[in-house]
């Protein structure tokens, strides 16, 4: 296998309170490799968005990387002096956010944005960034892009601005591209098109992508691999085949029970009990085992370590057992 | 563009005439006018002629109608006091409060900005810490206490600077005088300058503060954290420039009561501008100065708003078209 371009082990990050240390992250390990897109999903508040903040260097306190590495390319990212980080985000990683009605400032053109951006990366004239950004902007399919680089923000779209999120994010050709709910603010009709776009400009530039998202839908259709977070641990993460239709964690099974399908029966769709732990209420041994409907004595004493299994891993005792029983 | 001019314009207007009329029923309702010229021994026929002179028996439409069509020409009357014509004597202390209200609002800029700033960005260090102590000082501190605190240790105690008046100032054109050609006159201005000024310095101060906070909180600057861009680009080029929006407006009308209320700063520092004259004016029951004075610092207030709201569309691309569409 060639050399990841993300190689996360063992990150932990801590966000101190007054109440105390909460875990948002604790021990979570991935690969992301060239061109493949990584999908991250899980609920509201399972640490999807702080991975991505972490990979990107921009946790900021109270919250802070407590532990484990992050490896761009097999050099260590994570401990890098400020200065050397930020030559970093935009250039080999970019981003995009949630919200394109607020991602872009609201006083200059997007062309002034890209432009920055770009000579801030790139060793170009302003005449060149500006001739790049006319270019970026076509490929993201923004029409008539030499009239308008000179608009504000406020003159697009929410789904053109999104647009422009990932042109500025894609400018100065990152090796990776953090998607944060790329799409969660925009209308259901314009969504599968940015995603779309995000997909084939990445594919086109190779450029790995770890894709944020609470939407299974936007998943199965995207990613090559799939990583369900829960309490800031990966539960599961596997190809996203295997995952979506032969999920083996509990809480995946649950997941994925819970998407409404076109043609399935109209059956009750599963739900999971209860909700996620708050952060200061982590249980002890699997976080999950409060609300796993297959919990055993050991689920709540120890925590269980991500296992092999089926070409993918997953953080659950029951195939320990299942090796145990098979290895005898 | 020119059709939102043209209609702040007319409301401008539209204020001027009803401060004009609240100037002129000062002369109606503070006292017989005609008391305030004649000698106590006059006859009535004396009376009644001076009154028939000066209009005073026409119907009250047409005498203010008179007055505002004076005004408009600058002609606001003869002081009782002075027996001067009163556009003169405001004219000759108006350079001293202008140069007065801009080095304090220069000041209040210049300096405020920029703590503002620093205590946004270094919020922990202790500078940041000391600057924000002092501002509630600032903010609390009376005017009048201000000065004489600053008299005492810079003019009594240390002797550095003067501790009244304009210093020696040049005279520029027919009608400016100015104190920034000799060293005595800029000397002069500065412990006035800083009184006047400390409220507003401390003002921007904590206003460019808790809006650089708000902004910094903001997903485009997250966004332009995530673009890799210098920590200075973002500070300046990004947040600075969406916090100036409300600092504009405030400054704006700081600058009004800056000069309007100069009266006090003017005062303690025997400032020869033309808040002294309306203190005195107001001593002396002098109505062509007080209503004069109104009418000039109502038509500073509503050129500095026309000013501020153009200023917006400057700076914010998002209110060109709402300007433009009005």
């Amino acid at each position: 296998m060639t050399q990841p371009v993300l190689s996360v082990r063992d990150l932990k990050v801590e966000f101190v309170t007054r109440r105390g240390v909460l875990k948002a992250i604790d021990g979570v390990s991935f690969d992301i490799a060239p061109g493949e897109v990584l999908g991250v999903v899980g609920e509201s508040g399972a640490g999807k968005s702080v991975t991505g903040s972490a990979v990107i260097g921009l946790i900021e306190p109270p919250g802070r990387i407590a532990g484990g590495e992050i490896r761009l390319k097999g050099e260590r990212i994570d401990n890098l002096p400020p200065e050397a980080m930020r030559r970093i985000r935009g250039k080999r990683i970019g981003m995009i956010f949630q919200d394109p009605l607020t991602s872009l400032n609201p006083l200059y053109t997007v062309g002034e944005q890209l432009v920055e951006t770009i000579r801030t990366h790139l060793p170009l004239s302003a005449g060149q960034a500006r001739r790049r950004a006319i270019d970026l902007l076509a490929e993201v399919g923004i029409p008539a892009p030499e009239r308008r680089i000179d608009g504000y923000p406020h003159e697009f779209s929410g789904g053109m601005r999104q647009r422009v999120v990932i042109a500025l994010a894609l400018c100065a050709e990152p090796e990776l591209v953090i998607a944060d709910e790329p799409t969660t603010a925009l209308d259901v009709s314009v969504q599968a098109q940015i995603i779309t776009l995000i997909k084939r400009l990445c594919a086109e530039r190779g450029t790995a992508v770890m894709l944020v998202t609470h939407d299974m839908g936007v998943i199965a259709e995207t990613a090559d691999r799939v990583a369900v977070m829960y309490s800031g641990r990966i539960a599961e993460i596997g190809p996203v085949r295997d995952v979506v239709k032969r999920p083996l964690h509990p809480y995946a099974v649950g997941l994925m029970g819970a998407i409404p399908s076109l043609e399935g029966q109209a059956d009750r769709l599963v739900q999971i009990r209860g909700s996620m732990p708050r952060l200061s209420a982590i249980p002890p041994g699997c976080a999950f085992h409060p609300r796993c409907e297959r919990a055993f004595a050991r689920c709540s004493v120890d925590r269980p370590s991500p296992l092999d299994r089926d070409g993918r891993k997953v953080a659950c005792h029951l195939y320990d057992e299942a090796q145990a029983e098979a290895a005898s | 563009m020119l059709a939102f001019i043209i209609r702040r314009l007319v409301q401008s207007i539209g204020v001027l005439l009803a401060v004009a009329f609240i100037a002129f029923a000062m002369f109606r309702f503070v006292g017989d006018p005609v008391n305030q010229i004649v000698s106590i021994e006059a006859s009535p026929e004396e009376r009644a002629q001076i009154r028939e002179s000066l209009g005073l028996n026409d119907p009250f439409v047409v005498q203010f109608a008179r007055y505002v069509g004076r005004a408009a020409q600058l002609d606001f009357g003869i002081s009782y006091q002075f027996r001067q014509p009163v556009t003169k004597l405001l004219g000759e202390r108006m350079p001293a409060t202008l140069e007065l209200a801009f080095v304090s609002a220069v000041f209040a800029l210049v300096v405020g900005i920029p703590m503002g700033v620093y205590t946004a960005l270094r919020r922990d260090s202790w500078l940041a810490k000391l600057f924000q102590a002092v501002s509630l000082v600032g903010v609390s501190l009376p005017t009048f206490l201000i000065g004489i605190l600053l008299i005492y240790v810079f003019a009594v105690t240390l002797g550095w600077l003067p501790s009244f008046g304009r210093g020696e100032v040049v005279r520029i054109g027919d009608w400016w005088t100015t104190g920034f050609l000799t060293a005595s006159g800029l000397r002069a201005l500065i412990l006035p300058s800083i009184t006047l000024g400390m409220f507003q310095m401390t003002l921007i101060m904590r206003l460019v503060r808790a809006e650089m906070l708000e902004v910094l909180r903001t997903d485009y600057i997250k966004f332009a954290r995530a673009r890799g861009l210098t920590r200075r680009a973002i500070n300046f080029g990004h947040a600075l420039k969406n916090t100036l929006v409300p600092v504009i407006t405030i400054t704006g009308l700081q600058l009004g009561s800056i000069i309007a209320f100069a009266i006090i700063t003017e005062t303690v520092f025997q400032w020869p501008g033309m808040g002294v004259l309306f203190l005195q004016a107001v001593q002396n029951v002098d109505i062509p100065i007080m209503a004069a004075y109104l009418l000039l610092i109502a038509f500073l207030f509503v050129v500095i708003n026309l000013a501020v709201d153009l200023l917006y569309a400057v700076v914010d691309p998002r209110l060109k078209v709402s300007v433009r569409a009005a």
